[in-house]
Order: C-alpha cells, then sequence, then structure tokens
C-alpha cells in the first residue's frame, strides 16, 4: 500500500488504520534511529516514542491535513528531532575523524575515491554501522536518511529544513568519509 | 552472498542491504498498548485471590478473575475487540497505586480506560470512587448525588457492568433496604468478602437493617449519617440513635451529616 492510500485511510479511521502505519513503517523509523544514535536500546525507545507521538498528533488533526500529510517525510522527521533530543541530553561518545586524515585517508569531497562498492559480510557489517556512527552529525544524519532510508532530496529537504544542493554535498562529503574510513579500516573491497 | 552495497549517491538507499535491521517485534507491540489498540494483562493479589487486569496506554481497562491469564486475555479481546498478551506483572508504577487504592488510600489516581462506555455509566462508577473504603452507600444515593434519584434500577444495571470492580468499588454500593445485593465479580459471596476485608460486617449491617436502622444519628450533636459514615461510626453507644428515615430523624431535629449526605435518598428510605 502506498502512503497516499494509506493517509486516507487514516483520515477516515485513525485507530481502526494506526496499526497499518505501525506495521509499514516501525521497521524504517527504527532502523533511522539505530543509525543516527548508534546503539539498539535507544534506538528501540525513540521509535517507539515517535510512533506514539504521531498517533497523538494526528488525533489531534482534522482528516484533511492527514490526507495531505508526505508520511514517509513526517515520520523521518519526529524521529530525526527525538534523536537529536536524546543526543543533547547524553552526547554520544564520537570517535574523532582525526586519526583518518593523519594516516592519509582524508576523504576527497569530489568522491573520486574507489571503492565504489563493497561487500558486506555479517562482522564487516558492524563495522560499517561503526563507521558511519563515527561521521559528525551534519552529514550521518542526512547519510542515514537517504541510504540507509531512501528519502528523496525533496523530502531530506523536508525533515532537515536544508536545502537540496546543501542536502547533496554533505551527503556526498559523507559517503565520501565513509568511504574513506571503508579503506582505512580494510573492509573487503569489491570494486565496482 | 553477501549484501552488496553502493558507496555513491545514484541511487537512495544504497547502504539499506547492510545497515537496514528490522525493529524488534515488541516495539511495536508496544506502540500499539501505549496509544491504546491493543491490551496487556497481569495477575495482582486481592482478598479474592488472583485477579486479572488489563491495562493500556490510557489506563486501566479491566479487572475480572479467571482461571488462568490465557482465559482472561481471551475474554478481555472478546469484550473489546482489542488484541490482548498476558504480561508476567504489571508496571510497576500501576501495581504501586492499585494497591494502594485496595488498601484505601482515595487520593490515589488511577487513569481508566472507559472508552464506549455512556455517560451515564461514567457518572454512576465515577461517584462510587467517592465512597470510602470500609463504608457503604445505597443504589438510591448514587442515583441521586448524580441527578437522576429515579433511575435507581439503571444505577445497579450500571453497577453491574463496572468494568473495573475493586478499583471502581462498586462493592460499597448496596441495597436501597439495606442488604447487601448483587455483585459481579463472581457473585453475592464475594462482595461480602471484600467488605468483611475492608472491617465491615455484613451479616450485622443487614441486621440493623431489617431491624429499621437505616440511619444513624448522635444524640449530642444532632446529626444523622449513613450507618457506616466514618462520623457515624465514632459515636459513643450511648449518644447513638438510628431512624428509619430521614424524615423521622428531621421531625426530631437532626441535620444530615455533610460529609456522607444521607438526604439523597430520604424518598427511598
Amino acid at each position: 500500500m502506498d502512503d497516499s492510500e494509506l493517509t486516507e485511510r487514516l483520515a477516515r479511521d485513525l485507530d481502526g488504520s494506526f496499526e497499518l502505519l505501525v506495521r509499514t513503517h516501525v521497521d524504517r523509523c527504527y532502523t533511522i534511529a539505530l543509525r543516527v544514535l548508534g546503539n539498539p536500546h535507544d534506538a528501540e525507545e525513540v521509535a517507539q516514542d515517535a510512533l506514539v507521538r504521531a498517533h497523538r498528533a494526528l488525533a489531534g488533526y482534522d482528516p484533511q491535513r492527514i490526507r495531505e500529510l508526505r508520511l514517509r517525510a513526517w515520520l523521518a522527521t519526529i524521529v530525526v528531532n527525538l534523536c537529536r533530543n536524546r543526543v543533547r541530553r547524553h552526547p554520544l561518545p564520537t570517535t574523532p575523524l582525526a586519526p583518518l586524515v593523519e594516516t592519509g585517508h582524508e576523504p576527497r569531497a569530489d568522491g573520486s575515491t574507489d571503492p565504489a562498492a563493497l561487500a558486506v559480510a555479517g562482522a564487516d557489517r558492524d563495522r560499517l554501522a561503526a563507521l558511519l556512527a563515527t561521521l559528525p552529525d551534519r552529514y550521518r544524519i542526512p547519510v542515514v536518511l537517504r541510504h540507509v532510508d531512501d528519502l528523496s532530496y525533496a523530502e531530506l529537504a523536508e525533515v532537515l529544513g536544508r536545502p537540496e544542493g546543501t542536502l547533496k554535498s554533505q551527503v556526498s562529503r559523507g559517503l565520501a568519509m565513509l568511504r574513506a574510513a571503508a579503506i582505512a579500516h580494510e573492509l573487503e573491497e569489491l570494486t565496482a | 552472498m553477501n549484501p552488496t552495497i553502493s558507496l555513491t549517491d545514484d541511487t537512495p538507499g544504497g547502504l539499506a542491504p547492510a545497515l537496514f535491521e528490522p525493529a524488534p517485534v515488541h516495539v511495536a507491540e508496544h506502540v500499539l498498548v501505549e496509544t491504546g489498540l491493543a491490551d496487556r494483562m497481569a495477575p495482582i493479589d486481592s482478598p479474592l485471590g488472583t485477579l486479572w487486569v488489563a491495562w493500556n496506554g490510557r489506563g486501566v481497562s479491566e479487572v475480572e478473575q479467571a482461571a488462568d491469564g490465557a482465559e482472561a486475555a481471551r475474554r478481555h479481546e472478546a469484550r473489546t475487540g482489542r488484541r490482548t498478551t498476558v504480561a508476567t506483572a504489571l508496571p510497576p508504577s500501576l501495581a504501586a497505586t492499585i494497591g494502594r487504592r485496595l488498601a484505601g488510600e482515595t487520593r490515589v489516581r488511577i487513569p481508566l480506560d472507559l472508552r464506549g462506555r455512556t455517560e451515564f455509566e461514567v457518572a454512576v462508577w465515577t461517584k462510587a470512587l467517592e465512597i470510602p473504603r470500609g463504608e457503604v452507600r445505597p443504589y438510591g444515593w448514587i442515583a441521586a448525588e448524580i441527578g437522576r434519584p429515579k433511575a435507581v434500577r439503571a444505577v445497579g444495571t450500571a453497577l453491574g457492568h463496572n468494568p473495573v470492580p475493586l478499583i471502581v468499588p462498586c462493592h460499597r454500593v448496596v441495597r436501597t433496604d439495606g442488604t447487601i445485593g448483587q455483585y459481579s465479580l463472581g457473585g453475592p459471596r464475594n462482595k461480602r468478602t471484600i467488605l468483611a476485608a475492608e472491617g465491615l460486617d455484613p451479616d450485622g449491617l443487614e441486621d440493623a437493617a431489617r431491624r429499621g436502622e437505616r440511619l444513624s444519628g448522635s444524640t449530642t450533636t444532632k446529626i444523622v449519617c449513613w450507618p457506616t459514615c466514618r462520623h457515624a461510626r465514632r459515636v459513643q453507644d450511648r449518644y447513638r440513635v438510628s431512624f428509619r428515615s430521614l424524615r423521622e430523624a428531621g421531625a426530631k431535629g437532626y441535620r444530615p451529616c455533610k460529609i456522607c449526605r444521607p438526604t439523597a435518598v430520604d424518598a427511598a428510605a
């Protein structure tokens, strides 16, 4: 079911169709929170809280407003804001990128660094997640929304309130950092 | 085969094969309970033995007797249409509030989920909440207090439909003739058990009512009360006097207690 059909149903009968919204979106809410915050416990709480808040908000909206919602971006906004609040209260311990720069793996913003693709096995998956967690917020959050979730740049602009052009360069820079970090940490390469 | 991920910005979702992670099942479950679209159920101890309490994010939605949690959940689902899962225990804060209420504290607020109930039912149950532990009031008193003095029978029906017995103390509402009356949670015998556990003597109450002692006054204060009102019960025997009706008390110069307000059922007394 696409989101316009879902919002139509929510507008007609919120309590009758909210479970469908939960089933459809819970995994992506959780994934966004997990990759932004970097730990499963906080991600669970944020995903739960976000969906409960979504229900409370929808209960206060008139049907027309619910129909006009861009659900994917709207939910992502709630999740990202809750993640930010949480980080503000309990700052994440982050690994600075400086060591990567020192070892000569400074990311190039033009994206010319290889590899373009990686084969990711179980352990590498965790390492990739850990590398992603080291990116500064302003790169990590757009990368998560665009590439772990799959929002369009228009949706990203809605969630983060930044111009699309800015977000494109932040995503590109974030990916470049990730590539460099992947090389530095010898993730198995698979050159496209 | 390991998933291959793309580290380019060509198509969205490139990292998803590696970094997408389904939420643990309890996340969705928690959201549905929290929003009142599904319920949980857990056991509590009571003077009637184990009872099963159902709740969701809006409040407590049912208290029932059942052989086990599965049966309680099945019946609750049938009544409410909401999926109900059995938990090992209530959330600690809710367990504590219910415990304090059952122990007689009247100021604890227990949130209740009374969706789908009529305004009249909710008015009856809210009024019953005012009756302190260790005291009883007649059905007619509730009817009068909620401004529906003639709806005595409907009050009885509403109390019979009380979804949260013990929490809403419908066991403290007795028949206008002073007999203990019916009880929804497993029958009249349970009503007597609970009243006895709250320090009352159900047989003694019925005997007194049969002797025509419907109201109790004090010769020193010239105030008349329901017999179980805490102000009536602290009157010493030598100053205590009984009345058949408020009219009789009024004729002898007694005024109704402002706490238990026996005015209300003059007609029914």
